[in-house]
């Protein structure tokens, strides 16, 4: 009996479009809303399988939600989609960053402080504008663009009324001069498989679609394979949104994504890509 | 077979929700009048359960 799991705390379009491509596919897909329920961190993997099947592809809308469940059904044994390490790295743009530069993948140049005084000895290095990111978060919630000293000097005052201690992480990085998009590559396991470009959209110069970004198609290059493929490997592999921006210095990967949001891209490409998610979770399980 | 329609009212404004017939448990539906978002639940009954959504948290995201 082949089943799949998928715990979803939000049905969106892309979970639909899974539990659509499960179905055609004639798998049982046993669909597990965490909100609802409970979780034995002392379970055998046999009763975790019972409800969550042997491969779990964990798309919770919550990252910290989803890293929590994952923690506990990998512990049970159970494969999950994607693994725990791939989940926290991806999760923390820190992380992200540090397993890039391991892999000699280029990145924007990135410098953290921990205090106004460190942003702002951080900001001399970097000069004006730079960009300063929350390292949890998404959506492009919180990302600023700092145009001079002074605008530095309020969001930092601001983020320190911010009861979280990760706000006082403070992530800065180059801007860089790219055209108004960025390029989103889809990579699922060790396969390439979609891209698109992301434009900002008007009065916003950020690219992500919750912002109103629009994707178009994006031609995979052999470099823009090599790098995606690269840059999936270096944080652990999985189904992974590889961002990567178009600079003056050749293709640079800013953020890696462990729970895509593939309709914009779907709409873009018309790449089967729910499907494809689907035989993937199924080919992990004959590993 | 008929296409299921479900109808139902904002627990909020009681305005007419109309709530397509494809929709599955865990979708979100907004109210056109008030603009709440709730979360669908459907029984084993076919009865529409409405619960406020959960509001964006700031881990939310990809």
């Amino acid at each position: 009996m082949t089943n799949l799991g998928l715990v979803s705390d939000r049905i969106r379009w892309d979970e639909k479009a899974l539990i659509r491509a499960a179905a055609k596919a004639g798998i049982d897909l046993k669909v597990i809303d965490p909100k609802t329920t409970y979780m034995n961190t002392a379970s055998n993997a046999e009763d975790l399988e019972m409800k969550f099947g042997e491969v779990v592809i964990q798309r919770c809308v919550s990252y910290f939600r989803g890293l929590h469940i994952t923690a506990i059904l990998e512990n049970s044994g159970l494969q999950v989609i994607n693994s725990f390490d791939v989940s926290l790295t991806c999760g923390n743009k820190l992380f992200t960053t540090l397993a890039l530069s391991k892999a000699g993948i280029p990145a924007p140049k990135t410098l953290i402080a921990f205090t106004d005084k460190g942003v702002s000895k951080a900001l001399e290095e970097l000069g004006y504008p730079a960009v300063m990111k929350p390292v949890v978060g998404s959506w492009g919630r919180l990302i600023a663009l700092i145009r001079d000293k002074d605008s530095a000097q309020a969001i930092v005052e601001s983020r320190e009324r911010i009861s979280n201690a990760l706000m006082q992480i403070y992530y800065l990085q180059e801007y860089v001069k790219r055209p108004p998009r960025d390029i989103r590559v889809l990579v699922i396991g060790d396969e390439a498989v979609a891209a698109s470009y992301r434009y900002s959209s008007e009065d916003e110069w950020r690219t992500n679609v919750a912002r109103g970004g629009t994707s178009k198609p994006c031609p995979i290059t052999s470099e823009l394979e090599e790098i995606a493929l690269k840059a999936a490997d270096a944080v652990g592999n999985g189904v992974l949104a590889v961002d990567c921006m178009e600079s003056p210095r050749g293709i640079l990967v800013h953020e890696i994504n462990s729970t895509v949001e593939f309709r914009g891209l779907y709409s873009a490409t018309k790449v089967d890509i729910p499907g494809k998610i689907i035989k993937y979770a199924m080919e992990m399980k004959k590993k | 077979m008929e296409a299921r329609t479900f109808q139902s009212k904002c627990p909020e404004c009681d305005a007419e929700l109309e709530i397509p017939d494809d929709i599955i448990s865990g979708e979100i539906v907004s109210c056109p009048d008030c603009g709440m978002d709730y979360e669908v639940k459907l029984t084993e009954q076919g009865e529409v359960i409405l619960t406020p959504a959960e509001i964006e948290g700031e881990d939310w995201g990809e």
